[in-house]
This record gives C-alpha cells, sequence and structure tokens, in this order.
C-alpha cells in the first residue's frame, strides 16, 4: 500500500493527465470513424475549458454543471461550425477546421476588451480556478462513454457513421442522410471535447488562450492515429501511451518532442490501421475456435 | 498613409506568394498536402542564420546557401515521410497526418539545436537605407526582398513552363502512370520538386527572418494557416493564383490593422480561408494547368 501511496502521490497528475486524452482521443474518434478529418477539437477543448471556468469561478456552479455547461457550449459552436464546413471533404475540411483553434484564441485574447468585462483574462489566461477534477469523476466519465460508444456501435446512427466512412455514395444511395449524420459525428466529438477541457481546467487550474493551438490540435490527432480508428478503444489507448511516453522519455531533453511526431510517421506508414486492429483480435478469437 | 500601407502590403505579398509557390506545387504535382512546408521554411531561415552569424558569410551568398539546404530537407522529407505511402496508393488523410508527424520532427529538432527562444540576424548584416517618394518610405531591405521574391517567381514560372523538366513536371501532375509509361523518370521528378519546392520555402524563410528579424523553432507556426489562405484562394495547385492568392492576403493583412484593429490581423486568414472554401472552392481562377482532377 505504501508503495501504491508513493507512486500516487508522484504520478497521480500523470494518470489524471491521461484520462482527460482519453476523452480527447475518444472526440477525434467520433469524426474520424466517420471518415472526416477534423482538426477543430482543440478549440472545441478551449471552449468547454473557458465555459466552465467561467460559470465555477463567477456563478459558483458545482462541478458536473460547469462540465455540462461547457460541453453543450462546445456541442452549440460546433454545430454552428459544421454548418458550412461539413459541406466540404476530405482535405478541404481539415484546411478549413485547422484555423479554427485559432479563432478561439483570438476570441479568448480579445473578448474582455471587446466587451468591457472582466471574464476570460486576455492574453494572459484565466487562472484561480477551483481544483475540483477528481480521478474518479474522470473514471465515471470514460466508463459512461465506453457504454455509450459500445451501444452506439449496435445502433443504426453508429452503422450509419461506418457506412459513410467507406463509401459517401453507397450510403447516400442506401437513404442515409450523410450530412446529417456528418454532423451528429461532429457534434458528438465536440461535447466530448468540450467535457475534457472543462476537466482540464478544474485539474490545471488554468486556462490560457495558447493551450488550444494547432499543436494542440495535432497532439490530439496523435493520440487516434497511434491507436487505430477501427476500434474506439484505439485513441484511449494511444492517448495513453503518448501522455506516459514523455514521463518516460525525460533523458531525451529537448528531443523529446521528436518522438511524438517519429511515433506519427512509423505507425501511418507501417500501421495504417493503428495499434488496435479489430482484425487480429478475431484472427486470434477464430484461431481459438478452430482448436 | 495609404500608399505607404500598399507599398507594405507588396513586399509582403511578394515573400507570401514566394512561401506558398512550393506549397502549392507540390499539390498540384502529387496531390499531398504537405504541412511540413512551413518547417522548411523555418529550416531556411536558421541555415541563413548559421551561413551569417558562424560561418560569416555574406547575405547574398546565406540565401542560396539556405535554399539549397532546404531544399535537400525537402527531398528527405519525400524520402522519409512521403515515397512509402506513395508505393503503398495511401488515401490522402494519411499523407496528411504524415507530414504533420514530420513537421513535429522538424520542429523539435530545430528547437534541440537552436533553443526555443526568439535568434536575430545580426543589425549590420544589411544595409538600411531609406528611400523617400512623395511621403512613401521603403527601405532597401524591402526592395531588395521584392526584387529578389520576383526574379525567383519568374525562373519558376519559366522552368515549368519554358523547360523539358517543367514539362515533364507538369505530365507528373496530370497522370503519373501515363508519365511512367512515356518514358518519364517520374521519381526524379518528384525528387526535383519536392528541392525545389523546399528551396522557395527557405527563401521565404531568410527573406521574412531578414524583414521581421525574428527566426525561432515556432515560426512556421503563423505561415502554415497563411500558406494554405494564400493556396486556396488560388485554387490548390494552381502557380498563378498562388501568387495572387499572397498579394490578396499582404492586402487584407495590411489593411485591417491600418484600419480596423490590429487584434484581428490573425482572424483575417482565416475568415478569407473559410469564404473562400464555401464559395469558390477551386480558388479564385477556378481550374488550373497543374492541377489533378
Amino acid at each position: 500500500m505504501n508503495v501504491f501511496s508513493e507512486f500516487w502521490a508522484t504520478y497521480s497528475s500523470v494518470v489524471q493527465f491521461a484520462l482527460i486524452n482519453m476523452l480527447l482521443g475518444i472526440s477525434i474518434y467520433f469524426t474520424l470513424y466517420t471518415g472526416l478529418l477534423s482538426l477543430a477539437n482543440a478549440g472545441f477543448m478551449g471552449i468547454g475549458a473557458y465555459v466552465s471556468a467561467v460559470l465555477t469561478i463567477h456563478a459558483g456552479t458545482p462541478l458536473p454543471v460547469s462540465l455540462l455547461a461547457g460541453a453543450l457550449s462546445a456541442a452549440l459552436i460546433g454545430w454552428l461550425l459544421g454548418l458550412p464546413v461539413l459541406r466540404l471533404r476530405e482535405i478541404y475540411l481539415a484546411i478549413a477546421t485547422l484555423g479554427f483553434g485559432e479563432i478561439v484564441r483570438i476570441t479568448a485574447v480579445n473578448f474582455d476588451k471587446f466587451s468591457g468585462l472582466n471574464l476570460l483574462g486576455g492574453a494572459q489566461g484565466l487562472s484561480g480556478i477551483p481544483k475540483l477534477t477528481t480521478p474518479g469523476a474522470l473514471l465515471f466519465v470514460l466508463i459512461i462513454l465506453s457504454i455509450f460508444l459500445v451501444q452506439f456501435h449496435k445502433s443504426r446512427a453508429g452503422r450509419a457513421l461506418a457506412a459513410i466512412r467507406r463509401d459517401e455514395s453507397v450510403a447516400a444511395t442506401m437513404g442515409i442522410d450523410v450530412y446529417q449524420y456528418k454532423m451528429l459525428a461532429f457534434v458528438l466529438g465536440a461535447f466530448v471535447a468540450g467535457l475534457a477541457g472543462g476537466f482540464s481546467a478544474h485539474l490545471t487550474r488554468f486556462v490560457g488562450p495558447t493551450d488550444f493551438s494547432f499543436n494542440a490540435a495535432v497532439n490530439i490527432l496523435a493520440f487516434a492515429v497511434l491507436g487505430g480508428t477501427l476500434h474506439w478503444s484505439g485513441a484511449m489507448v494511444g492517448a495513453a501511451i503518448l501522455t506516459v511516453l514523455p514521463e518516460a522519455l525525460r533523458f531525451m531533453k529537448e528531443y523529446r518532442g521528436v518522438v511524438n511526431g517519429v511515433i506519427m510517421v512509423l505507425v501511418i506508414i507501417y500501421l495504417p490501421h493503428g495499434l488496435i486492429n479489430p482484425k487480429w483480435f478475431q484472427r486470434v478469437f477464430s484461431k481459438r475456435r478452430a482448436q | 498613409m495609404f500608399w505607404q500601407q500598399v507599398v507594405n502590403a507588396i513586399w509582403l505579398g511578394a515573400v507570401y506568394s514566394l512561401f506558398a509557390l512550393g506549397y502549392t506545387l507540390i499539390f498540384g504535382v502529387l496531390g499531398i498536402l504537405n504541412l511540413a512546408h512551413p518547417s522548411l521554411y523555418m529550416w531556411g531561415a536558421f541555415i541563413g542564420l548559421v551561413c551569417v552569424t558562424t560561418l560569416h558569410l555574406p547575405i547574398w551568398l546565406a540565401l542560396p546557401v539556405a535554399m539549397l539546404g532546404s531544399g535537400i530537407l525537402g527531398i528527405l522529407l519525400d524520402r522519409i515521410a512521403f515515397k512509402p505511402l506513395r508505393a503503398r496508393h495511401a488515401p490522402h488523410l494519411a499523407t496528411l497526418i504524415s507530414s504533420i508527424g514530420a513537421s513535429i520532427v522538424l520542429v523539435n529538432i530545430a528547437q534541440g539545436i537552436f533553443g526555443a527562444e526568439v535568434s536575430r540576424f545580426p543589425f549590420d548584416i544589411f544595409p538600411v537605407h531609406v528611400f523617400n517618394f512623395g511621403g512613401v518610405s521603403v527601405t532597401l531591405l524591402q526592395l531588395t526582398i521584392l526584387g529578389i521574391s520576383l526574379v525567383i517567381m519568374v525562373a519558376l514560372r519559366w522552368l515549368i513552363m519554358g523547360t523539358r523538366q517543367g514539362q515533364a513536371m507538369r505530365a507528373v501532375a496530370y497522370n503519373t502512370v501515363t508519365a511512367a509509361r512515356l518514358g518519364i523518370p517520374v521519381d526524379q521528378i518528384i525528387m526535383q520538386t519536392f528541392f525545389i519546392a523546399g528551396a522557395l520555402a527557405g527563401a521565404a524563410g531568410v527573406l521574412l527572418g531578414l524583414a521581421f528579424n525574428s527566426i525561432s523553432p515556432f515560426m512556421g507556426g503563423p505561415m502554415n494557416l497563411k500558406g494554405l489562405t494564400v493556396i486556396v484562394l488560388g485554387g490548390l495547385g494552381n502557380i498563378e493564383g498562388a501568387v495572387i492568392g499572397g498579394f490578396i492576403l499582404a492586402f487584407s493583412e495590411v489593411m485591417s490593422v491600418a484600419y480596423l484593429s490590429s487584434d484581428l490581423r490573425d482572424a483575417v486568414s482565416f475568415v478569407l480561408l473559410l469564404i473562400i472554401l464555401l464559395v469558390r472552392p477551386n480558388g479564385l481562377l477556378g481550374h488550373s494547368s497543374t492541377k489533378r482532377a
């Protein structure tokens, strides 16, 4: 027990960051599973973080309320952003969403100046957020999400998203409303990203406008690329590995960041479906059955 | 006041175009959106800086050396991050992700070698000379940047439209398989394309590094969105479009700073990008000569 509590004292924040990153992994999984490459998730995370932090500080709302409000705001903005950009395909969608984090940053920096209020803290960011995030709350949300994902894949909507990824035109001829289902995936992703942002704000006790830039968006993408998007657990595994890895690579000092990039390139070249590939499980199972 | 802004926009637009040309060239020939292009731009600036500060080369020699260096980096980038995917006919998104990974590597190596702080060219590297045309002031540096950019752009145009090399490049852009059947060394042409794109990015890096006198591993970040805006404005893969797009973006930015608010400058490119994607996703010039279907 002593060993465990020592471990926890040192690594509890790493574990909580890993759990938050798992949420972010799930958030981008929704869009990637539908075949959409959206890089807006970091921006949605920022919206969730700011909204929930402002509510907790100024309205004194309890954590669940703040989190939910942050996630819903992110989903709402996601819907508004999705209205125009989801008409775009492939690379054009990636380009259109790439700058969204930048818009969140510019809004956060200038909001106080233009509105005359003192809410978001401008370029200095928002500090003094009470530390309310607990590992238990994070685990609870992750378990709920996992159950939801298992059920979702069996549902009509889940199958529709998979069909859209396989072939949009075929999906459309089968009577699937491609645009609406893309919107569903986009908004669900925004909601979960907003939730993760709220947790992160109440863990680090700080929200800064530069935290949700292109780099953050790319990191989230890296989770899903490493883990794979064929199974919902892929992005979570990827997030866990990429959060813990920098701790293990401390000896590399300045060059730690290189590893993330190298992993991304290697995985996309040699393991295009990521680490978690359902086909492998199926192969193992069918072998057992044959025996 | 207005004409001063126009002058500022013209030389800035020239550098934006220079940067975007390589970006759009890769897309035109290979259909790859190379998000590592801004990292080559950053490396070009650093190679130029090292030439000047540690090797004590004059600036007119540092520019071609930087172009050579970032061109070679461009070739390496293709060999490592793109060629294996090309061999497998991987989807667009795979190459996009690979280019993001490569850019992370390039930025972090630069950060490890040169540090995260902002580096500068020595103050006396370029003679400070201000010309005055009826109230509008132009520095010698700005004129030189404009001149070099235009020369490089004309040279590129000649290379693509007027040489056998360029003809082969256009053939590869049109159809790789057919080009190979006709005896065009496709792999070699792709290598040359990456070299040229890298060299263009490097030139833009040195010139903007000189103009703003601030070079850091993260200088590619803001250029990423600007570059994308420029090439989407002109139509992905369109050479002339990228030049026009560069000037449009520079004008919009300069004018928004002058007449609206400097806080909004960074939002300009995103708003432009979004509008053009929604209204004319093929860019202002519509279709183009080097673009794939």
